[in-house]
């Protein structure tokens, strides 16, 4: 503060420009300024206070609410009330019991006078001129330690956060003739699943898995053979769909949902987060929506126990899209 | 007593010189200046039940038995996320409604950041000086929205696992980096278990640091800067016109805080908000029909949901559909809504300060394009319940979809045309907005009319006081010089030059050349007004 400076006593001593600074009170309780906006103030004041009042009554209600073990519409109720009423009688009381206004204070541009630059510049300059000229080496050193406490911190901290990816988006847990199994562990058998129904399926070593998680879909009442791939696939998936039962991975490949939907008339899976529609019988191709390509298949065949078990694992990542699975 | 406690600390601490300032800081009135306030205020409501919801919630993905009091989920293996927000919500007394409340005091305060952050852009608040404020103001809102989804996250229930689960494709779907920083962030491949613990730090600790030092330069540049303030009533670039902070303002806002905690309190006991317990704990392979996101992540899930099919492949790499809509986007839309003052401040080469605001109608191609973008970013909300819609109104959701397609693109070219035009007429009405008057159509006996005007209604006129002004000094200029041995630019009486606090309250003279130089003999110019 200008006026205390110099250590001086706390009156107003004159600074270098000799101009002494008074400060004025701005109370003039005649104005018009100060007088309460409420035409009637005792009738302000009687509204706000009964908003006070409300107030204590539902604070104590909420106390006793809390003491009885009410229910949470009870304790929020009175909590509410109590709170309302705090904030309606501070506001009446604020609006009509406090001097009306307006008043005005002056508003001065931040910006500096060019002369109050200039000497902040030069004192900043100045000393720091004398630092830093001629101490390059000084500087390069300084650079030196922290850009390697830079690498240091940043590579080690971020690269401990979590494993490399690797092949773990490539690569579900499905391994050649591995039993399709439900989230209990039980191995499926035809007999499980009527026309029409689905169940979700899984490696027996990763049940409940994230990746692997497959569809298994009874779509067509077939005695023998196999569900007909779309002309594309027809030699590499004619035997994948064994009995009328197909299978495709559960993890939709627009933003990694659950393709948990299965409409038995139109044979149709849907994606219930961004609706993204895939025909089973076309090798579950996005007919509609924002999913970019078809859910990847499973290819299945029935051993001699009669139990389901894949052909293989998964021929392609399966889920969305990342940035280093180019064309696969 | 308050005396002698009052005295003590201004002897130590200099209360009565700057305190002065701050009892006598003047805040304009306007309805829309109250936004920002609710934005405060549900941040205090969200830091108060935060702490009371850190107390009791346990941060971990490890799997044990529910053994709580919610019979239909009672021995089902749950995260211990998921079991201890039951119980909190169940067991503890007050608990619920602490969590109602938390989850209610989100959705308010990003509300009114972005009504507040509309006020600002539509009356052109922005300007120059106050671009950081909003730079500062923009990067609180999008912490808020990533904050808001962290905390949903956070009970690990069926419907906020989908969406992290959602959220790793999104991350995963940045160009060169997304899969390894998908990685890192979530600590390994979807699921793992450090999602919980890592989410809840970054919720409870991580972000709140950050906004409260964020709030703290906002509000602290909007008291050095001062308010903005519309004008007429005596307002003018160099004032202004308000009420005082000591007691008007402290008493209406303090009372404005109770009102928002009420707010919350009433949808708290009226409106069930999140109930975890009927969605289930989180399973990768299951997923529930028709969930929307909380309302601030809406305007994404609608965009991803009408993205067309689009993926780009090629040299071996691969920018999947995702990144359109779910990075790209939001990329753009903040980045301009970061820079808008930077980009209107070009457009219209405007460089002088703007103490008063904008009625929209005054600018009626900001307001245009401004209705114009928020019109958008609605479409891309109601896209977001693509599937209620469809269910609702018993038409095919593909109707629904292709529907918000076109309706995204066309709405805001009509927008456009329609709020300039409704500006246009607004600003050649010279009464609109204010209270319409009656008028007497009376016919003499001659068979001549006249219209007589009736008399205004209780209200309609204002009676204008002249604003009183606070906060002021007189300053004594001495006008014989050599009474103080005061040289310029070097003091003989031991003094330090004047500081900026003096400054403060010069007005600023153009200074010739910057340099001290004695005027005469007799008048001194004080050194501010160089």
């Amino acid at each position: 503060m200008p006026e205390n400076a110099d250590g001086a006593t706390g009156s107003p001593e004159p600074d270098t420009s000799g101009r002494i600074r008074i400060p004025v009170s701005s109370a003039v309780p005649d104005a018009p300024q100060f007088q309460v906006a409420a035409k009637d103030p005792r009738r302000a004041e009687i509204v706000a206070s009964s908003g006070f009042l409300l107030s204590a009554a539902g604070f104590a209600g909420f106390g006793a609410c809390y003491w009885q073990n009410y229910s949470n519409f009870w304790l929020a109720i009175t909590f509410t009330v109590g709170f309302a009423g705090l904030g309606y009688g501070l506001v009446i009381w604020g609006k009509y019991l406090m001097p009306q206004g307006p008043f005005e204070e002056a508003r001065h541009s931040l910006e500096p006078t060019p002369s109050q630059r200039e000497v902040f510049v030069e004192d900043f300059a100045s000393r720091g001129k004398v630092a830093i000229e001629r101490r390059g080496f000084l500087l390069k050193a300084l650079g030196l330690a922290s850009g390697i406490l830079g690498v240091v911190l940043a590579f080690p901290l971020i690269r401990s956060l979590g494993p490399l990816p690797k092949l773990t988006l490539r690569k579900t847990a499905w391994r050649r003739s591995a039993y399709l199994v439900d989230i209990t562990g039980r191995k499926i058998t035809p007999n499980d699943i009527e026309v029409g129904g689905f169940v979700t399926v899984f490696p027996p070593d990763d049940i409940g898995g994230a990746y692997s998680q497959t569809m298994l879909i009874h779509v067509d009442d077939l005695s023998s053979g196999y569900l007909t791939p779309p002309p594309q696939f027809a030699k590499q998936r004619a035997t994948w769909a064994p009995l009328g039962f197909i299978a495709f991975s559960k993890v939709c490949t627009h933003a990694g949902c659950p393709v948990g939907l299965y409409e038995e008339l139109t044979e149709k899976m849907l994606c219930p987060c961004h609706q993204s529609l895939f025909d089973v019988r076309d090798a579950a191709i996005p007919i509609f929506g924002p999913a970019p390509r078809p859910l990847p298949q499973l290819p299945l065949y029935i051993d001699d126990e009669g139990y389901f078990r894949a052909q293989d694992g998964y021929d392609e990542p399966v889920g969305p899209g990342y940035w280093e699975r180019g064309n696969d | 007593m308050i005396d002698a406690l009052f005295n003590w600390f201004d002897v130590r601490l200099g209360i009565s010189g700057s305190g002065r300032k701050m009892v006598n800081k003047i805040f304009p009135d306007h309805w829309s200046f109250m936004i920002g306030e609710i934005a405060l205020y549900s941040f205090i409501v969200l830091l108060g039940t935060g702490v009371f919801l850190t107390l009791y919630f346990v941060p971990s993905s490890k799997l044990i038995p529910y053994e709580g009091s919610y019979g239909p989920l009672r021995g089902q293996l749950v995260s211990e996320a998921f079991s201890s927000t039951l119980n909190l919500s169940f067991a503890v007394r007050g608990g619920l409604l602490m969590r109602q409340m938390h989850h209610w005091a989100a959705n308010i305060f990003v509300g009114s950041i972005v009504v507040h952050m509309l006020r600002v852009f539509f009356t052109g608040a922005f300007r120059k000086p106050r671009e950081l404020n909003w730079v500062i103001g923009s990067t609180m809102l999008i912490l808020a929205i990533f904050n808001g989804f962290l905390g949903y996250s956070l009970p690990d229930d069926l419907v906020s696992g989908t969406g992290i689960r959602i959220s790793f494709s999104i991350v995963e779907s940045i160009p060169l980096i997304g899969s390894y920083m998908a990685f890192f962030l979530f600590g390994g491949n979807f699921p793992g278990d450090s999602i919980i613990p890592r989410f809840f730090i970054l919720h409870v600790l991580i972000l709140p640091a950050v906004i409260v030092g964020l709030l703290a330069a906002h509000l602290g540049m909007l008291v050095r800067q001062k308010h903005t303030q519309f004008p007429g009533g005596g307002k003018t670039q160099r004032n202004v016109v308000g009420v005082p902070m000591w007691p008007n303002f402290a008493a209406k806002s303090g009372g404005f805080m109770m009102l928002t905690v009420a707010t919350t309190g009433f949808l708290s006991a009226a409106f069930q908000i999140n109930p975890i317990w009927l969605y289930g704990p989180y399973v990768p392979y299951k997923v529930s029909y028709a969930v929307q996101p909380d309302w601030y992540m809406g305007w994404l899930d609608g965009a991803l949901r009408i993205m067309p099919s689009w993926e780009i492949v090629g040299f071996g790499h691969m920018i999947p559909n995702v990144f359109f809509p779910a990075i790209l986007l939001p990329g753009i839309t903040f980045g301009v809504l970061q820079m808008w003052p930077f980009i209107e401040a070009k457009l219209t080469h405007d460089n002088v300060d703007h103490q008063l605001l904008d009625r929209p109608r005054d600018k009626p191609k900001r307001t245009a394009f401004g209705a114009a973008v928020f019109s958008f970013y609605f479409v891309l909300f109601g896209a977001s319940a693509t599937d209620v819609l469809a269910n609702y109104l018993s038409i095919s959701l593909n109707v629904v979809l292709t529907a918000f397609r076109f309706l995204a693109i066309i709405v805001p070219l009509i927008v456009y045309p329609v709020a300039y035009k409704i500006c246009l007429e607004l600003r050649s009405v010279p009464t609109a907005g204010q209270r319409k008057r009656a008028n007497v159509v009376l016919r003499s006996a001659e068979g001549g009319y006249t219209t007589v005007a009736t008399e205004p209604r209780p209200g309609d006129v204002v009676p204008s006081i002249d604003p009183l002004p606070l906060d002021q000094d007189v300053e004594l200029v001495p006008v014989m010089a050599g009474v103080f041995e005061v040289a310029d630019g070097a003091s003989t009486s031991g003094a330090v030059p004047a500081g900026d606090g003096a400054s403060a309250q010069a007005q600023p003279v153009p200074a010739e050349d910057g340099r001290p130089r004695p005027r005469g003999g007799i008048f001194r110019i004080p050194r501010d007004y160089r």
